[in-house]
């Protein structure tokens, strides 16, 4: 059940991820990309991570997916004009890019698929609570208390950064 | 949370109180910009004391960090490079009428981020501290938000920066896949007992580990961004992006290979050999073409970089003493260097070409000097820090047997002398445009001074440094 | 415990076909005369006028933006509600702290003003406007 949920998903997201980077179109790749949020969303869910399910949700698919679509009409991409409705991955500017591609993901695939094997076998062991709500607010405020803070930080320096850079007069 | 986790981390502590005061300070009725530079030398100065007043040992927030040795030569060295970056800016800032609170508290944060990256016990901590150096990096770079170059060497490594940080956090996934952890203790162990999923696994974690180290300490392949972001950046900017992504880097990289992989990883392949080779050689060739001085110094940045990585692949106690060493002498001549351009550079970015350095000698034979001893440093001549930084690799490379790399090493310090000897010929046997002296202000003095104590004094009396650099890489042992 | 979740799929799954049907019971009895009039967008009986692929302004992404960084914030409020009972004291202060420098980020932020909408002013008859100040006779249809 949960196997056959994954590839599902996994289908989903790589079906998604795929018509991201390959059509011409950015508004409907950003449409897309929701759609490979709430897949992934859903894997997660399926790893019981439950609170990252939601955040992917709520910040990625929500949050983020909105601030895409502005630099997409904030660059005022003209989806018909500029674009020829091949995949740009199939132009030749872009061989040298898609060879470096291959070549990594030949390498990673060779790295990986040894274990890869072991990897897809479904686990025997019953998986343990860690992704509730509870039990990340548990870890977050005790071990990785240090991180979480650190992160508050970064987000204030984005926050500063951000309005710096973007705003005209200052 | 206990004390003991707070007095740890007292020198970050100071400095992000100080940065985020300073960003009030600037939103203020009437902000007293000029008294900013105080405050944030303050921060600095108070961090610098703690570091030594309370002194801890161990690790502390449940693992996430630890302090010895290692970091505070680190925290020093970072403190000090900050200090010495924060100086420089004052006439820059002042005479382009961009000086304001945000600059100061950013580079503070940025420093926050470089310690918090040699304090790194867990490889979270790496990833948050690199991004905190990063991301104020990349505004900083970007802060004359006016100069259309300096927009666009923000934009690059923006976009090629966060490239490598995906690399990078990649890396940390697979390696937490692998091994069920991200803390270095526990990483070393399960390799250790042979409980991770995958040795292929971990492996392919660790090279895009290295991928993410190698875009912040660029090396060759992934140095593209350097000579245009350091081009671009306000020249004090350039300083501080030349030297602590650079100085941090090496630091965490050191580190994670030393205690979380135990120096077994980094032969893999000899990718990181080959990776040296070509950084210096393509470094110190392309850097024989530049005529202007902040691409020049980019592509020797580049250059020394790949001196720096013999280091950590030999992986002995030795050249974990040489990197220290090394870095130290780099950070702080590079930073003279920046510091003295930037006193040359004219209106609008004019004068950083190899012309405005002729007659420097007549004009102020002080600056002149010191400009040559860094110079001179930065080359490899004896008796100065730079040579024994070189030295000190070098031999450690051939005690373990690496004698090629270090013959490939060799002949290329013997290239860079030659792009680091144009600007010492142009200062002292050409004939100067004009014969008015360069206003030094007061605020560069300290900086130079430093860089004549360590580029001249350590390589005549290295002894304090070595002892300091043995100690310091000893507790990574 | 997957039980706990099965309302989430049942509900998209209901959706999903709730809406197909009304499409295609629609698509079975409506009457279709398809013409470029009716294919048009809809603008409150208006003439459709332009592209709807406009520039937006920055400001819109400064406020996305911003929103972002406080969104992760409210997000990471919820953990910490539910294991504040159990943590106490130390978890408020930890939270306090957390707050405590974003706050210092939005102060900075908006006492500098730029959380304050940058109206446009475009003056009467002028840039989109540029056909009010025409005689509207001659405004061609």
């Amino acid at each position: 059940m949960t196997a056959s949920l994954f590839y599902l998903f996994a289908v989903g997201l790589l079906g998604a991820s795929l018509f991201v980077v390959l059509n011409p179109n950015p508004m409907y790749s950003v449409v897309a990309l929701v759609f490979g949020f709430a897949n992934l969303a859903a894997i997660y869910f399926l790893l019981e991570a439950y609170f990252i399910g939601a955040l992917q949700v709520l910040v990625y698919a929500g949050a983020i997916m909105v601030l895409f679509l502005f630099v997409v009409m904030l660059l005022n991409v003209q989806s018909d004009a500029d674009h020829p409705s091949l995949p740009r991955v199939f132009r030749i500017g872009s061989w040298w890019f898609g060879a470096l591609a291959l070549v990594f993901i030949g390498l990673f695939l060779l790295l990986v698929g040894r274990s890869a094997l072991a990897l897809l076998a479904p686990s025997e062991v019953p998986p343990t609570q860690i992704g509730s709500v509870s039990q990340v607010g548990e870890a977050l405020f005790t071990r990785y208390l240090l991180p979480f803070e650190l992160a508050s930080l970064l987000l204030t320096v984005a926050l500063i950064g951000t309005v710096f850079l973007a705003k005209k007069k200052i | 949370m206990n004390a003991a986790d707070i007095l740890s981390t007292l020198p970050e502590l100071v400095l992000t109180v100080t940065a985020l005061g300073l960003l009030l300070l600037e939103v203020m009725g009437k902000p007293p910009r000029a008294r900013f530079v105080w405050v944030a030398l303050g921060g600095v100065g108070l961090a610098l004391g703690l570091e030594f007043a309370v002194p801890s040992e161990g690790q502390f927030y449940a693992g996430m960090i630890s302090v010895d040795l290692f970091t505070r030569f680190f925290n020093v060295l970072f403190l000090t490079t900050a200090a010495g970056s924060l100086l420089i800016s004052v006439p820059y800032l002042r005479r382009t009428l961009e000086e304001r609170g945000e600059y100061y508290a950013l580079t503070l944060f940025a420093t926050v981020g470089m310690m918090f990256m040699a304090k790194a016990h867990d490889l979270t901590i790496t990833f948050l501290g690199l991004e905190l150096l990063s991301v104020s990096l990349y505004i900083l770079v970007a802060f004359y938000r006016n100069r259309v170059r300096s927009n666009e060497a923000g934009l690059k490594y923006l976009l090629l920066g966060a490239f490598s940080t995906g690399f990078f956090l990649f890396g940390i996934a697979l390696i937490y896949g692998s091994t069920g952890t991200t803390h270095y203790d526990g990483i070393r162990l399960a390799i250790g007992s042979g409980e991770q999923l995958s040795m292929a696994l971990t492996v392919t974690g660790f090279g895009l580990l290295i991928i993410g180290f190698a875009f912040k300490v660029a090396l060759v392949p992934f140095h593209m961004y350097a000579p245009d972001v350091y081009e671009g950046a306000p020249t004090p900017i350039t300083a501080f992006v030349s030297t602590g992504p650079k100085v941090a880097g090496f630091a965490a990289f050191l580190k994670v290979i030393a205690t979380a992989f135990a120096f077994t990883t980094q032969h893999w392949w000899g990718i990181l050999w080959i990776l040296a080779a070509i950084t210096m050689t393509v470094g110190n060739i392309t850097a024989l073409r530049q005529d202007n001085l902040k691409r020049m110094l980019a592509f020797s940045g580049v250059a020394h970089a790949g001196y720096l990585a013999i280091a950590i692949m030999v992986g002995s106690a030795d050249s974990a003493f040489a990197l220290l060493f090394y870095l130290a002498a780099y950070a702080i001549t590079t930073l003279g260097a920046f510091g003295i351009v930037s006193l040359i550079e004219g209106e609008d970015e004019s004068g950083l070409d190899m012309d405005s350095y002729r007659g420097l000698a007549r004009r102020s034979p002080y600056l002149a000097g010191v400009f040559a001893l860094i110079m001179l440093s930065l080359a490899g001549f004896p008796p100065t820090a730079g040579f024994l930084g070189k030295f000190f690799i070098f031999s450690a490379a051939i005690d373990e047997g690496y004698t090629w790399l270090v013959i490939i090493a060799v002949v290329n310090s013997l290239i860079s002398v030659y792009y680091y000897l144009r600007p010492v010929v142009a200062m002292y046997m050409q004939e100067p445009a004009d014969e008015s002296a360069v206003a030094v202000p007061a605020f560069i003095v300290p900086v130079l001074l430093l860089v004549v104590l360590v580029a001249l004094g350590l390589g005549l009396f290295p002894m304090s440094l070595v002892k300091n650099s043995i100690a310091a890489a000893g507790s990574l042992f | 415990m997957y039980n706990d979740f099965a309302p989430i799929p049942i509900f998209i799954i209901l959706s999903v076909v709730f809406i197909a049907f009304a499409l295609f019971l629609q698509h079975l009895i409506a009457p279709a005369k398809r013409s470029a009039l009716k294919d048009s967008p809809y603008e409150c009986g208006e003439e459709v006028e332009g592209s709807a692929w406009v520039q937006f302004n920055i400001r819109f992404y400064v406020i996305a933006l911003i929103f972002i960084v406080f969104e992760v914030e409210v997000v990471l409020l919820f953990p910490w509600a539910v294991v504040f009972k159990e943590l106490g004291l130390i978890a408020f202060v930890e939270m306090v702290v957390f707050l405590g420098i974003l706050t210092v980020g939005l102060v900075a932020v908006w006492r500098r003003g730029d959380l304050d909408w940058v109206k446009m002013v475009v003056p009467y008859g002028q840039g989109r406007y540029a056909k009010l100040a025409q005689p509207q006779d001659d405004v061609d249809h």
